[in-house]
C-alpha cells in the first residue's frame, strides 16, 4: 500500500466517521455540513475526470451541476403540483429516477458543448466552456417558468426506497455511497484502456493520433462522462438544500469546483475529496470568525496556487505516479 | 418612429460595443504579450468605477474622478502585476485562472469592506447632459455619444501607440519573441508591468464611464468580463483589431437581439409569450453567434498567433 492509498483510506474513514459521531451526539448540523462536503466532492470528481485525467480545463462545469439541480427541482415541482411535465409524462420524487434524468440531461447538453469547444484548445477552450455555461445561466435567469432569478424550492426532499431522506444521516449515507461509487468508477476508468487514451490525449494528442486513436473522440467521451457525474452531484445538491437557483449555474460555481481540485491535488483519485473537506472547513471556520471570509479565502487560495503546487495530497504523499 | 427607435438601439449597441472594446483591448493585449489569462480584469473595471464615484462626490468634479479612475486602476494593476501576476507567466493556464480567481475574491471583498454593499451613484457631468436630436424624430443622450467618441479616440490612440511608438515596437516584439527582446537589452519585466497597467487603465476608464449610466457596486465587473471574453474569442485572442470588430459585433447583436427578437416572435405567437421567449433567446444570442463563428474559424476572426 502506497502512502497515498493510506491517506485516501484515512480520508474516507474520517469523512464517514465524523457525521456518524455527530449524529450520535445529536449535532445534525455537522451531518449536513459533511453532506455538503460529499456532494461538492462528487461534483469535483466529475470535473477531475476532464481536468485531471484529460487536461481539459473546463471553466463551465457549473452548467452541468446546475442542470442536474434543475432536473431534480423541476421533476419534484411537477410531482408536487401533480402537473404533467409534457405529453402526459408526470414528474417524480423518486431519487433514483431523478438521478437518471439528471445524468442524461447533463450528458446530452455536454455533447454539443464539448463537440464545439473541443475544436479549440488552450485558453480558447477555457473561455468557450465559460461562455456556454453563462449562456445557460442567463437562460435560467430570464426564463420565468421555473423561478427565473428567484430559483425553485423543493418543498419535501425527494424520496429513496427504504430510507427516510428527511433525516440528515440517511441522506448523508446515500450521498456518501454515491461518492464512493463515483470514486470506484474513476479508478476503473483511470486503469482502463480508455483511461490510458484519455491521459495520452492530455500528454500528447499528436502521438495518440499517430497510433490510430483520434484524440477528439476520446476527449469528447471524457468530457461527457465528466459532465454526467457533475450533473448527478447537482441533483444531490439541490435535494440537500431543497432549493435550486441560478447561482448553481454561475461561473463562481465553476471556479469553486476547480478550486476544490487544486486544493486537494489535480488528477489524484482523492484530490476532490480532500479539496472539498478543506474548502468547506475553511468556509465554515473563516465564516465563523469574520464576515469577510471570502477575502481571506482568496489570500489562502492565492498562497496555495503560488507556493504549494500539487495541493494537499501532493504535500502529503509526494509526486503522483502519472507525472 | 420605428426608424428613430432603430437608430437609437443601434447607437446603444455601438456604445456597449465601445465599452466592451475598452475592456477587451486590455485583456487581449495582456494575453498577446504575456500569454496570461486575467480573470481579475473585471475587478480593475470595478476599481475604476469606485475611484471615479468617490473622487467625483468628494470634489464635485466628474473629470477629476475620471483621472482618479485611470490612476487608481493603473496603480492597482501595476501593484498586482508586481506582487502576483509576475509569478504566473511561466505557469499553465489553470494556475493563472485560479490565481486571478483568488484575486477577484480578494478585490471584491476588499471593495465591499471599504465602500459597503450599497451601490454608489455617479452623475453625468453638466457638459454632457442633455440629448441630441436623431434623424427620424428621436432624441439621443449626449453622454452615450461621448462614450462612443471616447472609444473611437482610444482605438485610434492604441493603434498609433502600437504601430508608431517605441513602446509599441517593444510590445509587438514582446508578442513575437520575449527572449530575443530581452537579449537586445529591453527591460522585459518593466515592459510587462507597463502593458499590464495600460490594460488596467483602459478597464478602469470603461468602469468610470459606465458608472455614470448604471450604479457603481461590487460585482459590476463580472458580467462585463465575460462579455469581453466572448469578444476576444470572436475577434481572435491577441489581436487588437479583432477586439474592436468583436466588441462591435457583440454590442450590436446583443442590443438588437433584445430589441428585435420579441417583436419578431410576436408575429407568430401571442405577445406575452413572445416577450418571455424573445427575452430568453436574446440573452443567449451572442453565445450562439460565438459558437457559429468558432465552428468556422476556431481561432477567431483575426487570429494573431497560433
Amino acid at each position: 500500500m502506497t502512502r497515498e492509498t493510506a491517506i485516501n483510506l484515512l480520508l474516507a474513514a474520517l469523512l464517514l466517521a465524523l457525521p456518524l459521531i455527530a449524529a450520535g451526539i445529536g449535532e445534525p448540523f455537522y451531518v449536513t455540513l459533511a453532506t455538503r462536503v460529499v456532494v461538492l466532492a462528487l461534483a469535483a470528481v466529475g470535473l477531475n475526470l476532464a481536468l485531471g485525467l484529460g487536461g481539459l480545463l473546463s471553466f463551465g462545469h457549473a452548467a452541468f451541476f446546475g442542470l442536474g439541480g434543475y432536473a431534480a427541482g423541476i421533476l419534484a415541482t411537477h410531482a408536487f403540483n401533480a402537473e404533467p411535465l409534457f405529453a402526459g409524462i408526470p414528474g417524480t420524487t423518486s431519487m433514483p429516477l431523478i438521478w437518471l434524468v439528471a445524468i442524461a440531461v447533463a450528458g446530452l447538453v455536454a455533447l454539443p458543448i464539448g463537440a464545439i469547444s473541443l475544436r479549440t484548445t488552450g485558453v480558447y477552450f477555457i473561455m468557450i466552456t465559460l461562455a456556454f455555461a453563462q449562456m445557460i445561466y442567463y437562460f435560467a435567469i430570464s426564463w420565468p417558468a421555473y423561478g427565473g432569478e428567484d430559483g425553485l424550492s423543493i418543498y419535501v426532499r425527494n424520496s429513496f426506497p427504504g430510507l427516510n431522506t428527511a433525516q440528515p444521516l440517511p441522506y448523508f449515507l446515500i450521498c456518501f455511497a454515491v461518492l464512493i461509487a463515483a470514486l470506484l468508477l474513476f479508478r476503473l476508468i483511470e486503469g482502463s484502456r480508455f483511461g490510458s487514451a484519455v491521459q495520452a490525449a492530455r500528454q500528447n494528442g499528436v502521438r495518440l493520433a499517430a497510433v490510430g486513436i483520434p484524440p477528439f473522440r476520446i476527449r469528447l467521451v471524457a468530457f461527457v462522462l465528466s459532465a454526467m457525474i457533475t450533473g448527478l452531484a447537482g441533483a444531490l445538491y439541490a435535494d440537500l438544500n431543497r432549493f435550486v437557483g441560478p447561482s448553481m449555474l454561475s461561473w463562481h460555481m465553476s471556479g469553486e469546483l476547480m478550486v476544490l481540485i487544486i486544493l486537494g491535488g489535480k488528477g489524484r483519485l482523492f484530490g476532490p475529496v480532500a479539496g472539498a473537506m478543506i474548502f468547506v472547513c475553511l468556509e465554515y471556520v473563516l465564516g465563523g470568525i469574520t464576515e469577510r471570509w471570502q477575502f481571506f479565502l482568496g489570500l489562502i487560495l492565492l498562497g496555495i496556487v503560488l507556493f504549494a503546487r500539487g495541493g494537499f495530497l501532493g504535500l502529503l504523499s509526494g509526486k503522483p505516479r502519472h507525472v | 418612429m420605428f426608424t428613430a427607435l432603430l437608430i437609437e438601439q443601434l447607437l446603444n449597441g455601438l456604445q456597449l460595443g465601445v465599452m466592451l472594446f475598452l475592456m477587451a483591448a486590455g485583456l487581449t493585449l495582456i494575453f498577446g504579450v504575456m500569454g496570461l489569462i486575467n480573470l481579475a480584469h473585471g475587478s480593475l473595471y470595478m476599481i475604476g468605477a469606485f475611484a471615479c464615484a468617490v473622487v467625483a462626490s468628494a470634489t464635485g468634479s466628474f473629470w477629476l474622478g475620471l483621472i482618479a479612475s485611470l490612476v487608481a486602476a493603473a496603480g492597482v494593476g501595476a501593484l498586482i502585476e508586481v506582487a502576483v501576476i509576475r509569478r504566473l507567466y511561466d505557469r499553465d493556464h489553470l494556475d493563472q485562472v485560479l490565481a486571478t480567481f483568488a484575486l477577484i475574491l480578494i478585490l471584491s471583498e476588499g471593495a465591499r469592506w471599504l465602500f459597503g454593499s450599497f451601490p454608489l451613484y455617479l452623475d453625468i457631468p453638466k457638459l454632457l447632459q442633455g440629448a441630441v436630436p436623431l434623424p427620424g424624430g428621436g432624441q439621443y443622450q449626449l453622454y452615450r455619444l461621448a462614450i462612443i467618441a471616447v472609444g473611437i479616440v482610444v482605438a485610434v490612440g492604441l493603434y498609433l501607440l502600437i504601430a508608431r511608438t517605441r513602446l509599441g515596437m517593444r510590445i509587438r516584439a514582446g508578442e513575437s519573441d520575449r527572449e530575443m527582446i530581452a537579449a537586445l537589452g529591453v527591460d522585459i519585466s518593466t515592459l510587462y508591468t507597463v502593458v499590464f497597467a495600460l490594460g488596467a487603465a483602459l478597464a478602469g476608464l470603461a468602469g468610470a464611464l459606465v458608472g455614470a449610466l448604471q450604479s457603481v457596486q461590487v460585482g459590476m465587473g463580472e458580467p462585463v468580463l465575460i462579455l469581453a471574453f466572448v469578444v476576444i474569442v470572436i475577434g481572435g485572442i491577441g489581436s487588437i483589431k479583432g477586439a474592436l470588430v468583436g466588441a462591435v459585433i457583440v454590442g450590436v447583436v446583443d442590443t438588437m437581439g433584445r430589441f428585435l427578437l420579441p417583436s419578431l416572435l410576436a408575429l407568430t405567437m401571442p405577445a406575452a409569450q413572445a416577450t418571455t421567449i424573445g427575452a430568453a433567446l436574446a440573452s443567449m444570442l451572442i453565445y450562439v453567434v460565438m459558437a457559429l463563428i468558432l465552428a468556422f474559424r476556431p481561432s477567431g476572426l483575426f487570429a494573431a498567433q497560433s
